[in-house]
């Protein structure tokens, strides 16, 4: 929405206003602090109830050149007094912390939105880094906006004239000045950020008290001074109730991965090697060893897996994490988990490629490499986080499928949902799924590959238990007995019963539930991190008096029982993905039905507004017809 | 408490039902009887054993062994031996190799797990071939060799693997001959009691695509005129009546004959617990291991040093911690900054 210019006034005091939504983009060089301001925001604003997304978007480098276009990380936060879906289509504050910040991000902000610039780094010389060729807060650049010049750095200085920090320790406070300006503009309490500055900085106080002051300057320069007309507030979101906490999708992955070890009764054990966007579920992890979690930064990615794969036989949890790349590598290894048939818990968390491509950019194209990228018939459970919070559920269901079937399950998410945050109902304990499993412990009758009737599941014998002495390995087995065996008949009916196997576990996934109208003209089906945006656009179809149901698959492999059902009961089928058609060269292959494809590979996830649009298109056409 | 004593393990509780297919005459076969030998000596229950192999022809040893084994993918074994080293420090952990295997596709995970010292004991079958495949040369093939892929002879320079183990700070490296029964078995079982990573490397003759490749070395007069059979504390002495020795010039060994003044006392005395690995290596580069060399090709414990090991610094720092920090996993879930809504609809900070 558009911040209103004009509000409640009392004598003296700035006018006020309460809006509904509203979406801040931070925005400075990589050094600047940027996702640590937009992060205290949004911990800020979720404490007082907002509902809130957000998008992180950085750059690869660590520390591209200062003062660079490619140098500019950016923060993004919507927060709202209502339920939202997504981080907001386009800005109505901008920060921006340099030219090269205000050069890269302008072209998202709404008419008429508010900008921040920290004047003082508006210098000739970082002008022509930006590639500005005169200075846009002289020239009529910034006509059709609302400029607020402030000399954030010199300000800062001022602040901390009395601090014994150096200059530059000092300049490094001054995204905490742009902080305290935002928080007095959408009346914030600024102390949960002075709560976690002092944790945060318990050893060095000196730090956690320069930032206080600045970000209580910056509070009081727009107290104090007219700087900004109108003062906002975003009420509290009708939120059902109970205990929430914002948090990231890397982060609730983690979480529940502890939460599946702790209700299945096994340890936990994490092989990963460091990649982008995925590392984060390693350092996490790395930080509940209390928990019996074992993590192990292996030499590589296929270490990494195979000894996921070694813990398993062990009779842990064993799980990978990686992105694409990682995946890729390894391939080789998931398929030894399909053939010696132990659980795995592979973690794939999308980046923009192919080869090494955006690394910090998110993108859905993986979604046919984890189904078909190993060699010959390697079938594996997929199933796909749709939200940030949604990552803790799907952890525990890839758990869930992986022991009940004895099967690697690969989990999908990508780097929008990873380092994305919304406001979280915490579950309670004891509803979260019962995971128990059974090792097997009988010796009489033992066969590694004997199997559960229903789920078609080989026993779990793990070494130390007496008189289940077994081999297991990569080569084909005889069915039951687990010996090699090269046989025609047995290869063809091995092949065809791991196939079974996971296509057993349609049994025990819910059906595909449709939003709206059951059957009709128009389904947007989505899948994975789609789900916000494809929810936001629906929603303003319906109040625009459109009529379009929705769809969000959770389990891709297995698809639910009834999908073909649900696609036959409407005309038309919309699949919006980050990628160029793969769910949908998925369905049409299945259910021979004719999918249209809405595909969008920019790094940056689908904005409400571009599906509302496609939608818009796509009602209109059939009202034509 | 069952207290009645299990009888003691045999060599044929370590046998499988699994027909051995190995070529008739495989250095293989020598292997696996040794280790069905030693593995009832070691006091350990047999459900605690677990073999983990790569691929190659030794890589089909776990097959044959009757405890708990696991056939992995080529050149991993030592990666998936790791993770299960790791999460079950109770089992004794024996990982099968060979050159190609081990040196090869896999001399990533052999040097890291070298490095970390992992508790697992390390078996590299060289027989400078790849059988598997039919006989293409391996990283242990010396220059100049005609297999199927190098027709006009290698031009691609061998590894030593005593040396690759050194190098990566390997705390056990020792090396034994497929047919030297009772040494092998020796070699082995002080493998079983080393505490941390135990590299042992065992030269196997491949009597189908290398036959004889360390002839000089096993043939009868070979065994004493070029074996040096390294025992710590004694002097380097070798030879048919222990007529020659080694001398350790401060930069280089040379080989001293025995008599005319010159004694047992001139040799250097083998110290396997030496800190410093660089002896070590240097004993390791005096033969490539074919006995064709000037220098006998040294046989027994190069080194055996004690370190912490990986795996126990893992477990400890999980132990340590889980009675340090204790935590549920409500607590978790609920992390630091929470707040509530209430039916109202009310809003404060905090949980419930």
């Amino acid at each position: 929405m558009t911040l209103p210019i004009a509000g409640q006034t009392d004598a003296g005091k700035a006018a006020e206003a309460t809006v509904s939504d509203v979406v801040i983009r931070f925005a400075g060089d990589s050094g600047d602090g940027m996702q640590l301001t937009g992060t205290q925001f949004t911990n800020t604003s979720a404490l007082i109830g907002n509902d809130l997304s957000t998008l992180p978007d950085f750059p690869a480098e660590i520390r591209a050149p200062a003062g660079t276009l490619p140098g500019v990380s950016a923060f993004q936060v919507r927060i709202a007094d209502h339920d939202i879906h997504t981080p907001g289509d386009a800005p109505d504050v901008l920060v921006a912390m340099n030219p090269a910040a205000l050069k890269a991000n302008l072209r998202d902000l709404r008419d008429n939105g508010v900008i921040i610039v920290n004047t003082d780094e508006f210098t000739p010389r970082n002008l022509k880094r930006a590639g500005y060729e005169s200075n846009p807060l002289e020239d009529d650049t910034l006509n059709a906006f609302r400029l607020y010049r402030v000399a954030l750095t010199t300000m800062t200085r001022r602040a901390l004239e009395e601090s014994e920090l150096d200059v530059r320790s000092k300049d490094r406070c001054k995204n905490f000045l742009a902080l305290g300006m935002i928080y007095w503009l959408f009346s914030r309490p600024l102390e949960p950020t002075i709560d976690w500055l002092r944790v945060k900085f318990r050893r060095r106080p000196e730090i956690a008290e320069a930032n206080v002051k600045v970000m209580k300057a910056g509070w009081n320069f727009c107290d104090i001074t007219d700087a900004f007309q109108v003062r906002y507030d975003v009420e509290p979101a009708k939120l059902e109730p109970g205990t929430y906490r914002s948090i990231h999708g890397n982060s609730a992955l983690a979480i529940g991965l502890v939460a599946a070890s702790r209700r299945s009764g096994l340890p936990l054990f994490l092989g990963a090697y460091p990649i982008t966007p995925a590392s984060d579920v390693l350092h996490e992890l790395a930080t509940y060893k209390h928990f019996g979690v074992t993590t192990y930064q292996a030499e590589d990615e296929i270490a990494a897996v195979c000894a996921a794969i070694g813990a398993s036989f062990g009779g842990n949890l064993g799980v990978s994490c990686s992105s694409g790349p990682g995946i890729a590598l390894k391939a080789e290894g998931i398929n030894l988990a399909v053939m010696v048939e132990l659980p795995l818990v592979i973690c794939d968390i999308q980046r923009g490629g192919p080869s090494t491509g955006l690394p910090t950019k998110t993108e859905q194209a993986d979604l046919l490499q984890v189904m078909f990228g190993r060699n010959n018939e390697s079938p594996v459970p997929v199933i796909a986080a749709s939200s940030p919070a949604n990552c803790f559920d799907t952890a525990l269901e890839a758990v869930r499928m992986a022991t009940a079937y004895m099967t690697p399950v690969i989990l999908l998410s990508d780097g929008y949902i990873a380092n994305g945050a919304e406001p979280w109902r915490i579950p309670q304990v004891e509803e979260l799924p019962d995971l128990r499993v059974d090792f097997h412990q009988n010796a009489e009758g033992f066969m590694p590959y004997m199997r559960d009737e229903q789920t078609l599941a080989r026993p779990w014998a793990i070494p130390g238990t007496p008189g289940l002495e077994h081999r297991i390995g990569g080569l084909e087995k005889e069915d039951v007995t687990g010996n090699v065996n090269y046989e025609p008949e047995n290869h063809d009916h091995m092949v065809r019963l791991r196939a079974e196997k996971v296509a057993r576990i349609v049994n025990d996934i819910p059906d595909l539930e449709v939003e709206g109208p059951q059957s009709g003209k128009l389904l947007v089906l989505g899948w994975g991190s789609t789900l916000g945006a494809i929810t936001g656009a629906v929603n303003q179809a319906r109040a625009d008096g459109l009529t379009v149901s929705r769809a969000h698959l959770w389990h891709i492999n297995p698809f639910p029982r009834n999908l073909g059902d649900v696609l036959d009961r409407f005309e038309r089928v919309l699949v919006p993905e980050m990628n160029l058609g793969q769910l949908a060269l998925l369905l049409r292959a299945r259910y021979l039905k004719d999918i249209e494809t809405y595909s969008k590979v920019e790094g940056k996830p689908f904005t409400r507004d571009e599906i509302l649009h496609r939608i818009e298109r796509m009602t209109g056409e059939s009202n034509q017809r | 408490m069952n207290t009645t004593e299990a009888p003691p393990l045999t060599r044929k509780d370590f046998q499988s039902d699994q027909e051995v297919r190995w070529c008739p005459g495989c250095g293989d076969y020598a292997i696996l009887s040794a280790v069905q030998q030693v593995f009832p000596e070691l006091g350990i229950p047999r459900e605690k054993f677990v073999i983990v192999s790569g691929i190659g022809c030794s890589s089909r040893f776990p097959y044959y062994m009757n405890t708990y084994g696991f056939h992995s993918i080529h050149g991993r074994a030592p990666a998936v031996a790791t993770g299960i080293k790791m999460t079950r420090p109770d089992l004794d952990v024996w990982v099968v190799t060979g050159d190609g295997d081990a040196l090869s596709i896999g001399g990533n995970h052999l040097i890291h797990t070298l490095r970390r010292n992992v508790n697992l004991k390390i078996l590299l079958f060289n027989n400078r071939v790849y059988g598997l495949t039919k006989g293409q040369y391996s990283p242990t093939s010396e220059l100049g060799k005609r297999t199927k892929s190098t027709p006009h002879g290698s031009v691609d320079f061998p590894f030593n693997p005593l040396n690759i183990a050194i190098g990566a700070g390997a705390t056990f490296v020792a090396r034994s001959v497929d047919i030297f029964m009772p040494h092998l078995k020796s070699v082995l079982k002080r493998a079983a009691e080393h505490k941390g990573s135990a590299f042992v490397e065992v030269m196997q003759n491949c009597n189908i695509y290398n036959d004889k490749a360390f002839a000089a070395l096993t043939d009868k007069t070979g065994r004493q005129q070029n074996g040096l059979y390294l025992e710590h504390g004694k002097p380097l002495v070798f030879g048919d009546n222990k007529d020659k020795g080694l001398r350790f010039t401060g930069t280089d060994f040379e080989v001293i004959e025995l008599g005319n003044g010159k004694s047992e006392d001139d040799c250097l005395v083998w110290d396997e617990e030496h800190a410093n690995p660089s002896l070590a290596f240097q004993m390791a580069s005096i033969s490539t291991g074919d006995g064709l060399g000037d220098f006998p090709v040294p046989l027994g414990v190069l080194r055996a040093v004690d370190a912490p090991t990986y795996d126990a610094g893992v477990i400890d720092q999980i132990d340590e911690l889980t009675t340090a920090r204790p935590q549920t996993l409500d607590q978790l879930i609920h992390g630091t900054d929470t707040w509530t809504v209430d039916a109202g609809g009310n809003v404060h900070r905090g949980a419930n």
